[in-house]
């Protein structure tokens, strides 16, 4: 169809809010760059010739079926593939134009700058304040001033302040899940990253709490660049400004989340969003 | 509508749902052309009973909007559409409102008929009258075409048809405005018969509207007030 609208005064800047998913990808700052990537775990290939760009201070969710590959395309962000010993990863994953694979690059300071939230809570054992201190430690900060100063802001920064504020050497197991997951943001967010990664980060949670996940996320891409994987599709219609579809290890489709649920190029992607077999 | 695959759903209940709304929104579209019909052979044959039935009737093209609205809603809010079928959902509310509209425009030509009847005058515009009903009938029967078959040439086609429409209703104007400069009493049924032919020109303008939606549906292209359906561009 080559159609092109000409009379284009509803789509005058300002009229139709941003949040509605008027996004044009290829206008975007790009903070990642994903060329021919090629993973196997072993003999197996979990994901094929996959290219795409994730568009800086923007939400980019990836959806699509179990085994799709999306997980292990998030997690390859910050090299949590590393963990496992039979990975092998070809093509090039750059941040800021630095390919993140190199040898130059130390993985511990990778995740500082990809931080990474999981579909279940895991806050350390400790208070809700040594929580989030944690990783501003291990940065080697040891004014208990500055210590102070930027766990607040941390909290506040993940919504959870005024929640905590009065019991904040209170162990943190003893939060709710939804509590919990927005404690364990606010420690990926104390040590200043870049980017979000975040996994299935509502799963576990009540509808009220997802939906306080959602709004945070929402205050969050202010910034930070967030990439989220999500089962749930409404989730990523609600939250993001960019999805990808990956089905059997290939991105099929990838485009503003307003033209992926209104109007899909792929065939593939109609059916997954429609709920068809396809 | 096989292109929609509404019965492909995971969910048979969905399938089910989508497609009811489909052929209830048919129902209806065959319920208004026919309270069109009627109101035009009321018209033109002074009857005063088919008058009356097509302004009856038309509580049940009301009725028939508002289950179909709240059935949408129902879809809406429990199945959260995407894609085709969201767009389904919004064509089907939108194409009800100007249905309902149609059978307003219907019952307000019945009620026309109704106040003309023992007016001998009127009998000499009835050719011109006649012509621009049946006009405005196909206009309609080819936008309900459009969208049980998800036709977008007819669909196109029926639209380019309206702009007939608004010029022979123009024509007409012109022709009442002469009948009433020529002869003062001749006003009160002529003024009546200016408003039947307005009622049949808006209900042009609204099947056009029910083209627009169907392209909107098949192809997820917004054509309204945009120039492409006039300049003939390919909905490809």
């Amino acid at each position: 169809m080559s159609m092109e609208v000409k009379n284009t005064q509803s789509l005058t800047p300002g009229v139709i809010p941003r949040s509605l998913g008027v996004n044009d990808l290829g206008a975007e700052d790009h903070c990642i760059k994903v060329r021919n990537l090629n993973l196997f775990y072993g003999g197996t290939q979990a994901l094929k010739e996959v290219n795409l760009d994730i568009a800086r201070k923007r939400v980019t969710a990836f959806i699509g079926p179990s085994g799709c590959g999306k997980s292990t395309l998030l997690r390859c962000f910050n090299r949590m593939n590393d963990l496992v010993s039979s990975v092998r990863i070809e093509g090039r994953i750059e941040l800021d134009g630095e390919e993140i694979n190199a040898k130059s690059v130390q993985v511990a300071q990778l995740r500082q700058r990809v931080g990474m939230v999981f579909q279940k809570p895991n806050p350390f054992p400790k208070s809700i304040y040594e929580n989030v201190a944690y990783g501003l430690r291990l940065q080697g900060v040891k004014s208990r001033r500055a210590l102070d100063d930027i766990i607040e802001k941390a909290l506040r920064g993940a919504a959870l302040w005024d929640e905590v504020k009065d019991r904040l050497h209170d162990n943190a197991l003893g939060l709710s899940g939804g509590q919990q997951q927005r404690l364990v943001i606010a420690r990926a967010i104390a040590v200043e990253p870049e980017v979000l990664l975040l996994d299935e980060p509502a799963s576990a949670l009540d509808p009220i709490s997802t939906l306080k996940i959602e709004e945070l996320i929402d205050e969050l891409k202010d910034k930070y660049t967030i990439v989220i994987v999500t089962h749930n599709m409404q989730q990523a219609a609600r939250v993001s400004d960019y999805t990808a579809f990956m089905y059997l290890g290939k991105l099929i489709e990838y485009d503003a989340t307003n033209k992926i649920f209104t109007n899909p190029r792929e065939k593939m992607t109609e059916d997954y969003v429609t709920g068809r077999y396809g | 509508m096989d292109n929609l695959n509404l019965g492909h759903h995971i969910s048979r209940r969905y399938n089910e749902e989508l497609e009811d709304v489909r052929s209830r929104v048919l129902a209806m579209g065959g319920l208004v052309e026919q309270q069109l019909l009627d109101a035009m052979e009321a018209l033109e044959s002074q009857n005063s009973s088919l008058a009356q039935q097509v302004i009856a009737n038309d509580l049940q093209v009301n009725a028939m909007e508002v289950s179909i609205d709240e059935e949408c809603n129902t879809i809406l809010a429990r199945r959260q559409p995407a894609a085709s079928d969201l767009r389904l959902i919004t064509a089907v509310i939108k194409t009800i409102t100007d249905l309902e509209r149609i059978g307003d425009e219907a019952e307000r030509i019945a009620r026309m008929a109704n106040d003309l009847i023992g007016e001998t005058g009127i009998s000499r515009l009835f050719t011109q009258i006649h012509h621009l009903g049946q006009h405005a009938r196909e206009l309609l029967r080819g936008s309900l075409d459009a969208f049980a078959h998800l036709d977008t040439e007819k669909a196109v086609a029926t639209w380019n048809e309206d702009r007939k429409i608004d010029r022979e209703y123009e024509a007409l104007l012109r022709e009442l405005m002469t009948y009433m400069m020529q002869d003062a009493d001749s006003i009160p049924y002529v003024l009546k018969t200016i408003f039947a032919a307005r009622a049949i020109e808006r209900i042009g303008d609204r099947a056009g509207n029910i083209c627009e939606y169907v392209i909107y549906l098949v192809k997820g292209k917004d054509v309204r007030h945009t120039r492409l359906l006039e300049e003939g561009i390919d909905t490809d």
